[in-house]
């Protein structure tokens, strides 16, 4: 929980937590009792049937994920949305190949309340494990389900069918589309536990590198995002966010604003400020003149952001162990080395400011949103405006990219409540670029401390890990994680923050390390109240943890006088790790590196299994440090990747490229700056990220596939070893270790 | 150049060729080629100090070509008398100064003579350079030869005849350098001492805060304001006079972060000094401050004047003003407005209190404009966008009266569409 | 009323001549290649091209454009039959999230009329002022690269040079 208290400084306890079955699950008062079971505090539904694969536990029904339509009109739903990853495409691909149905011919629906399965939220690398393995089996036992049908009206074995395109083709050439065939056969029933899959070398689909069925329309000026909708008797709205958190609203001239040009209506409502117009530009001069006339009272002051680790450090903290292995024999330790590893808070960034529609419409509520889940979403907004669950619809509508939770929820509450005041007419709200900075919840600055110890064999006796971190997850499924509902003069109240439970984690995901070390330690000191309002953003906690996790490694590698790939080999047992790290020293060239050593130049390697179950990335980086101003450039970068069955060639090699780069930007540049007045990164001048001057010359990808064996989430794999990898080379380059994110700037020179 | 500069450039030319003939007998003599010093021959500490003269004299400013390598020399300086390309200053021993001793390296600094023996021009301000400390030139020069050097020889300087004959700068280093360190005043703190010393040496912020005469020589008084690349640089003598007092501490933060909460923001040829300074101890910008602080005239008056009352604009004036005012609602009070972020949030100060507005002139206005303040990277980075794409030079002319009139609050600028016009070509390459 | 010439058909609006072009062209004329990413001409979502040249859409009051021509990247091509940079960008897959492409294309297209063959070096410079969180960068270069390479966007006739941008 953010500093949003309430007036007596006290945790609502109509809002309690309790622990049900090993899930965490809410307690909502005010919703109606089914709503309660419909998803726990990591947003995913409960369990109906564990027997069943990926996403299908959760909702076992088939036609839940296929419809066919009479006329052979293939309809497939996902619960997960395309957040510009790609998974539309991806997913697509899956349900395609096991149907036998071109990719085409497929109607394809994300995340709505109103018609998909409800699968939580799209995060954590869980789509293609989750929502695709579903699809998959779904997929399988819909064919099958077409190939019996038609077999039974044309009375003959199916086993001497086949199917191609829609079609299911009989031995003497007779032909029906899937609707023909399933005549009389009722998708609605649940699915089995065992499909007949088609072999992975039989694939035709997966596996290949389909072009993206996005990427064109917005190429061309194609309606794609949430901003492009235009619905009949549309408005546009603003809101006014106040200056800094806890402040609160003194006087606004709303007679002024109202008679504005264009002005249809202007909203108080406490602390929450809002402006509606016909047209964008008139609500824009509006909420500007609205701003300006605004008399504030400040909130409590924010701390310092020099010191803001020890002021962090300091706060109640949740002890949660979440490794303590000790193991009989391995040697005495020689060396210890005992380090402190530090990040700032970092903003999600999105390029474009979030934005949202809603309409409510004789009684019933419907938001286009760019939400990472539609289904807790409408509980939260439900919630908010006291409105029966079954009476609110999201509908997931693609924005820029998130990388996490940005604003989304936030302008999805706005616009619901914008548009009940506007009953009848769409409201569309777009946030500022000012206002998507100072109130999106921030990847939370955290800080740990590493102590490890080499003995006499040169391998790693003990291992020590701490880290300090607030919360990971301030998700909606509770109104009061809306900023829009902390704002209303009866605000609502977040829900207690809570950690996110092991093997996934949260500020600790990926600090158990891979390695096979006899004895580890990782404790994880969360920290439930912090200053900051923070939440998910790619990776969570394994950015910091294989940073510090890959800088220690090399620092007892060069103590034990020996290569860091080398050393990394000697404490990995999973092939699949060790294939990884080998293929990308050798695109590298690693081997040969010092022969191209030039001054000012350094090499640096990392490796890290993505919540130590996810996909593998393993790569090397060689940098150059402009000592004279410190200046970091990447020359150049070579990735390996496994993640199992790759579904997407390219679409795997474009989320891992860009997945270095971005974690590039955050470990050389990004810090939020905020100070006791409030946030001051309010623009990209004044929170600068990667721009072309900084790009790698060169990024190489090498993927591993793993035809037919389990998809792995990979899309947050590369955040972490490219920390890592940054910091080495960093050391390597400068003879200096380098601790504390963001590396790049003054610090460097020399 | 005009006639007159020209009459007195021609003038001036024969008055350096009799000091250069008087002065030839001194004849510079090439010193001895070294080999390139090891950098780890020289011990941190001296680096650290070299680092911070280095960083208010701006040397990597000048000695660095757009998107080239630091202190490699190649940027082309528009001067009154052609183009000069600067030198390559790294350890590079065939193109850079690698193969330079301590000696020649202080002879340069102080004399204006390179190794061999040639005058350097006095673009390359040694006639302030000339003050700094014997310890403070060895140094900076432990800090320059460990650099990394780098290979690059800077193209011909494009100079009028016959200032591409060196030995006439004898004639004007007779005139104008006097080398060598200023004591300390003793009457004066050392907070001042100190600050005088940085701006009068490394800083040479006379170098454009002061006119020029037709031979490039400062006028004195120093610091009355001078023009540089097409920038008005504001005389620092005047600084009570501005729409709201400078004071030492405001003038610190401006150099130290390139910008001001009272004034603005440090714009063409001065921002990168900023980032320069954003690297020196504040110790070093705040006596850079006091020093210029105690410059200012003695009867400064205790409130600055009002602005000269303006009369009300009338027909196409006021036309235009108010078309000024629709394109500034839609160009620039997304960061310029009253209440918006950039203002608000950031803390930047509303127009009618920068100097840009204030002046007597629009150059600076219609240059910031054009121009915007371009995207570095570097701790004290403001940034605005450029418009010389997307405005005419009616619409830049339009929205500078507006700003003048209706913000700044002053009477108008004349001609303010022809001056658009004039520094846009100006700014062509 | 203001009168917008975009992508060669002239327009005449009702709305405020202060209104910046982004708005005009995404609500009057319904264009959806433009994007709001700032409003402040730091990030490049909102690039068109002004007389050839690559301007922000944000802050560009339509009352600037009297008389100009406006391009934006539906002028470029369409799904059906994309120009040479869009087709590019497809066959490179030069997008994620893909809010930030049109304003790239739109950057890029400027820079190949001026100079149909420029170095990786021109491009990366010149692409400067467009931001891409996503990290796509590898793959815009690319495919401007190669369209480079190809010479395949027709530069500008050559102009007389004047006061006008």
């Amino acid at each position: 929980m953010t500093a949003h208290v309430t007036e007596t400084g006290t945790i609502d306890l109509r809002r309690r937590a309790t622990l049900g079955a090993g899930a965490l699950v809410l307690g909502f008062s005010m919703l109606p009792r089914p709503a309660r079971a419909e998803f726990n505090a990591m947003g995913v539904p409960p369990v109906a049937d564990k027997a069943l694969a990926g996403s299908l536990k959760t909702n076992p029904m088939l036609d839940a994920w296929i419809r066919i339509a009479a006329d052979g009109k293939v309809t497939v739903f996902t619960g997960k949305v395309e957040l510009g990853t790609g998974v539309r495409t991806a997913l697509l691909q899956i349900a395609a190949e096991q149907l036998d149905v071109a990719p085409a011919a497929i109607d394809f629906i994300t995340g709505d309340t109103g018609r998909t399965p409800n699968e939580g939220y799209t995060a954590g690398s869980h789509t293609i494990a989750d929502s695709g393995t579903a699809l998959l089996h779904a997929a399988a036992q819909v064919r099958a389900l077409v190939v019996q049908g038609a077999a039974a009206q044309w009375k003959v074995a199916p086993e001497n069918l086949s199917t191609r395109a829609g079609t299911i083709i009989a031995p003497d050439g007779r032909n029906m589309h899937y609707g023909q065939a399933l005549r009389g056969i009722d998708l609605h029933r649940a699915a089995q536990a065992k499909s007949v899959l088609k072999e992975a070398g039989a694939y035709t689909v997966i596996g290949s590198s389909l072009p993206r069925v996005d990427i064109p329309a917005k190429l061309t000026g194609g309606a794609s995002y949430v901003q492009d909708m235009r619905l009949q008797r549309m408005v546009h709205a603003r809101v006014v966010r106040p200056p800094a958190y806890g402040a609160r609203l003194l006087s606004a001239d709303i007679q002024a604003a109202g008679r504005m040009a264009g002005v249809l209506k202007v909203l108080v409502d406490g602390n929450y400020l809002a402006v509606v117009a016909d047209d964008e530009w008139q609500a824009i001069l509006a909420m500007r003149a609205l701003s300006a006339g605004a008399k504030w009272a400040k909130g409590p002051a924010m701390p310092a952001a020099a010191n803001i680790h020890a002021t962090l450090r300091a706060l109640p903290a949740q002890d949660i162990v979440v490794e303590d292995k000790r193991a009989p024999g391995g040697g005495a330790a020689v060396t210890t080395i005992k380090n402190r590893y530090t990040k700032q808070y970092v903003l999600h960034g999105s390029i474009g400011p979030s934005c949202s529609v809603a309409l409510l419409d004789d009684g019933k509520l419907t938001v286009w949103t760019h939400t990472q889940g539609v289904y807790p979403l409408r509980a939260a907004i439900a919630e908010m405006l006291s409105m029966p669950l079954d009476a609110v619809r999201c509908i997931h509508t693609e924005s820029a990219g998130c990388y996490g939770q940005n604003g989304a929820d936030d302008v999805a509450a706005d616009a619901a409540l914008i548009a009940r005041a506007m009953p009848g007419r769409p409201v569309r709200v777009q946030l500022m670029r000012d206002q998507e900075n100072q109130w999106e919840p921030y990847a939370p600055a955290m800080s740990t401390e590493l102590s490890a110890s080499l003995d006499a064999g040169g391998k790693v006796c003990d291992w020590h890990y701490e880290l300090w971190s607030g919360s990971h997850n301030e998700r909606p499924g509770n109104a009061g994680k809306l900023i829009p509902a902390q704002l209303l003069a009866k605000p609502f109240t977040p829900s207690p923050s809570l950690p996110m439970p092991m093997p996934e984690g949260g500020g600790d995901r990926n600090a158990a390390p891979l390695y096979a070390f006899a004895n580890s330690k990782v404790i994880n000191h969360f920290l439930p109240v912090t200053p900051l309002r923070t939440s998910a953003m790619r990776s969570l906690g394994a950015h910091i943890n294989l940073f510090a996790i890959e800088g220690m490694m090399d620092e007892l590698a060069a103590a034990a006088r020996a290569d860091p790939v080398e050393f990394r080999l000697r404490h990995l047992e999973d092939p699949r790790a060790r294939d990884a790290i080998r293929a990308a020293a050798s695109k590298f060239g690693w081997d040969g590196r010092e022969r191209q050593r030039r001054r000012d130049h350094g090499f640096g390697f990392a490796f890290g299994q993505y919540k130590n179950l996810m996909a593998y990335v393993a790569l090397a980086v060689e940098v150059r440090v402009e000592r004279s101003t410190g200046a970091v450039q990447i020359v150049r970068v070579a990735a390996a990747v496994d993640c199992g069955q790759g579904v997407n060639p390219d679409g795997i090699r474009n989320q891992i490229e860009g997945g270095i780069l971005q974690s590039a930007s955050w470990t050389l540049y990004e810090r939020l700056r905020f100070g006791p007045d409030g946030i001051a990164s309010i623009d990209w001048a004044s929170y600068p990220i990667m721009r072309y001057s900084n790009v790698p010359a060169r990024v190489d990808v090498v993927l591993i596939d793993r035809p037919g064996a389990p998809f792995l989430g990979v899309a947050e794999a590369a955040q972490g070893p490219m920390a890592g990898a940054l910091g080495n080379a960093l050391a390597d380059a400068t003879g200096k270790r380098w601790r504390d994110l963001p590396l790049a700037g003054p610090q460097l020179m020399a | 150049m005009k006639k007159t500069t020209r009459k007195w450039a021609v003038a001036g030319i024969a008055a350096l060729a009799a000091g250069a003939l008087a002065a030839a007998w001194v004849v510079q003599p090439a010193l001895a080629p070294i080999t390139p010093p090891a950098p780890g021959g020289f011990d941190a500490a001296s680096l650290a100090r070299g680092a911070r003269i280095v960083a208010v004299g701006d040397c990597m400013v000048c000695h660095t070509a757009t998107g080239g390598r630091p202190y490699a020399g190649g940027l082309p300086l528009r001067t009154p008398f052609g183009t000069i390309y600067t030198t390559n200053i790294t350890p590079d021993a065939a193109t850079g100064i690698g193969n330079w001793s301590l000696a020649a390296f202080t002879r340069a600094l102080r004399h204006g003579v390179a190794r061999d023996g040639h005058l350097l021009y006095p673009a390359f301000p040694y006639i302030h350079y000339t003050r700094l400390t014997d310890a403070d030139i060895a140094d900076a020069y432990a800090y320059l030869m460990t650099r990394t050097p780098v290979q690059a020889a800077a193209p011909d300087n494009e100079l009028i005849f016959p200032l591409g004959f060196r030995p006439l700068l004898a004639g004007w280093n007779l005139l104008y350098l006097r080398s060598g360190p200023e004591p300390d005043d003793p009457a004066r703190g050392a907070e001042w001492n100190r600050g005088r010393y940085l701006v009068d040496g490394a800083g040479h912020c006379a170098s454009c805060h002061s006119a020029l005469d037709p031979i490039g020589g400062e006028r004195s008084p120093a610091f009355g304001g001078g023009n540089i690349d097409g920038w008005d640089a504001p005389a620092l003598t005047a600084l009570l006079r501005a729409p709201k007092p400078w004071t030492a501490e405001q003038l610190a933060l401006y150099l130290r972060h390139g910008w001001s909460p009272e004034h603005g923001a440090a714009a063409g040829p001065m921002a990168p000094v900023a980032h320069s300074l954003s690297l020196v101890p504040p110790e070093d910008t705040k006596a850079m401050a006091a020093y210029l602080m105690s410059l200012q005239a003695a009867a400064a008056p205790a409130a600055p004047p009002p602005p000269a009352p303006a009369p009300p604009a009338t027909g196409a004036d006021a036309a235009r003003i108010r078309q000024g005012g629709t394109l500034f609602a839609g160009a620039c009070a997304g960061c310029h407005g009253d209440a918006a972020p950039m203002m608000a949030a950031g803390g930047r100060p509303p127009l009618n209190l920068s100097t840009a507005v204030a002046g007597a002139r629009p150059d600076n206005l219609i240059q910031i404009v054009l121009n915007g303040v371009p995207w570095t990277q570097s701790r004290s980075a403001t940034f605005m966008p450029a418009f010389a794409a997307s405005l005419d030079d009616a619409q830049i002319a339009s929205i500078a009266a507006y700003v003048r009139a209706d913000i700044g609050k002053r009477a108008p600028w004349p001609e303010l569409e022809r001056r658009v016009t004039e520094i846009r070509k100006e700014n062509q390459p | 009323m203001s009168t917008l010439t975009v992508n060669g058909v002239t327009h005449t609006l009702d709305i405020d001549p202060s209104t910046p072009l982004l708005y005009a062209l995404r609500n009057q004329l319904e264009l959806n290649g433009a994007k709001f990413g700032c409003g402040l001409g730091q990030c490049g979502a909102c690039t068109v091209l002004l007389d050839d040249q690559p301007v922000f859409g944000c802050l560009t009051p339509v009352a600037a454009c009297e008389g100009r021509r406006v391009r934006t990247i539906e002028s470029l091509g369409s799904g059906a039959h994309p120009g040479p940079l869009q087709a590019a960008f497809i066959r490179h897959q030069a997008a994620q999230c893909g809010y930030c492409i049109a304003g790239m294309v739109m950057r890029a297209q400027a820079l190949l009329e001026q100079n149909p063959q420029p170095s990786a070096a021109q491009i990366r410079a010149h692409m400067e002022p467009n931001l891409c969180r996503c990290g796509t960068h590898m793959r815009i270069l690319a495919a401007i690269g190669e369209v480079a390479a190809t010479r395949r966007v027709a530069p500008l006739a050559r102009k007389a040079a004047g006061s006008k941008p």
